[in-house]
């Protein structure tokens, strides 16, 4: 081993130019990476290779002599997950050393076959195995991505707007999954403490299908509410949602259910007691801007 | 030993809960409740829980039974101002409390009272329920 590391550290400028000689277009990227960049990240990976190759006895890369190489791989497979590098091209770029590295063996070796095939040997796990870090950090850095755009999806899709003094809507866009039922219930809680708001109208009008598990949801954000005082009526519930909840028996009998939300809205202003009124006498006015509206003169 | 004041409001009892519920207290406010509306021939009984923040399946069912218990007697009730997290956690213990009448706040619960009984409280408000 430490002679895998000795013979690294003597040729390591002509390993490092045939290194970058050779990688392909595919693995540098230059559209993403510039080239000085990749090759100080290439001068910085061997050198550390080299000192942990010399320092360690064994191939064993979980070892403390390999902490720093390890560090280093994960860092950049980190930084080019980000960058938009794809799994492979990332892996690439470490299984690419195999080639200038044999090279350099085999005119090191040239006399001792048994030796240079030992040598051979042990370089070809070492680089397998930190390409398999690489994919592995790789993957991390992707999950943390997919994971916190979630997080950013569920707070982003769920606005409680306040349509008039007391009256808020819920517009929910997207199915209702029990997580996003959680976010959707305390932010609407909390907007009816915070506004002091007596109803409140969920639409439903983007949720693609209602299910039993979906009405579920529904059901218990409206008690919820209803026991913290404030009123709930469900609007935007379309044709063939209709259909669905009655082949299904979901019972909402207990919830005042609208098909639009300009009725809703039209339902929650005269429960508290208010009316829209057209001002003047427009002439040729036929019915109120929006039905249900009291018209008073 | 520890009790919950019920406080007397005209026709109304007034409750306000400020310490953390045990069962004993909560067993004892049930008794305190109904000994005071046929004491005092209440017609409505305004819980408030505003203060409350940790709930238990017994809190949520002794809510209920303090308002069936004021039916028998002729008494409305209504519980207000219930926190957030707690109506989530009743909900999801599956209590939705179904006789029990809420409101946001005191205020509100007296008006809805007082609309129980066709009395307006304060003469001229016109932003009432029952408009």
């Amino acid at each position: 081993m430490s002679k895998l590391g000795e013979i690294i550290s003597r040729n390591e400028e002509s390993i490092r130019t045939d290194w970058m000689k050779n990688m392909t277009s595919a693995i540098q990227r230059t559209d993403l990476m510039s080239k000085t960049e990749m090759q100080e990240q290439s001068a910085a990976l061997l050198k550390a290779i080299a000192r942990s190759a010399s320092a360690s006895q064994s191939l064993d890369i979980s070892s403390a002599d390999w902490t720093s190489v390890r560090e280093l791989l994960q860092d950049m497979s980190g930084s080019r997950a980000r960058q938009g590098f794809s799994p492979s091209e990332t892996a690439s770029f470490v299984l690419s050393l195999k080639h200038p590295l044999f090279t350099t063996v085999r005119s090191e070796m040239a006399g001792n076959m048994n030796e240079m095939f030992d040598t051979i040997w042990s370089a070809t796990e070492l680089l397998d195995r930190l390409s398999l870090i690489t994919s592995e950090a790789y993957m991390v850095t992707r999950e943390e991505l997919i994971s916190r755009q979630q997080q950013e999806l569920l707070e982003l899709s769920t606005p409680v707007v306040k349509l008039w003094d007391g009256i808020l809507a819920l517009p929910i866009i997207g199915t209702l999954d029990s997580s996003r039922t959680q976010v959707v219930m305390e932010e609407l809680l909390q907007t009816v403490v915070a506004t002091n708001s007596k109803f409140a109208i969920i639409d439903i009008t983007g949720v693609p299908t209602v299910d039993t598990l979906v009405a579920q949801h529904l059901l218990k954000t409206i008690t919820a509410a209803r026991l913290m005082g404030a009123e709930c009526i469900i609007s935007g519930v379309r044709p063939q949602i209709a259909q669905t909840i009655v082949h299904l028996g979901i019972n909402l009998e207990d919830v005042i259910t609208k098909a639009k939300l300009s009725d809703a809205f039209a339902l929650a202003l005269q429960k508290s007691g208010r009316a829209v009124v057209r001002v003047g006498n427009a002439s040729g006015a036929t019915g109120s801007p929006l039905p249900g509206f009291a018209k008073e003169g | 030993m520890e009790r919950i004041p019920i406080l007397r409001m005209g026709p109304f009892l007034l409750i306000t809960i400020q310490v953390d519920m045990h069962d004993k207290l909560a067993l004892q406010l049930q008794d305190d409740v109904t000994q005071r509306i046929s004491e005092w021939g209440s017609y409505g009984v305004l819980i408030d829980i505003s203060s409350l923040e940790i709930v238990d399946s017994f809190i949520g069912r002794m809510l209920a039974n303090i308002a069936a218990m004021s039916r028998v007697l002729g008494a409305e009730t209504v519980v207000v101002g219930m926190q957030p997290a707690v109506a989530i956690t009743l909900v999801e213990l599956g209590m939705s409390l179904p006789g029990v009448r809420t409101a946001l706040n005191v205020e509100s619960g007296m008006e809805l009272l007082y609309g129980t009984l066709g009395v307006r409280p304060w003469g001229t408000g016109n932003d009432g329920n029952e408009a």
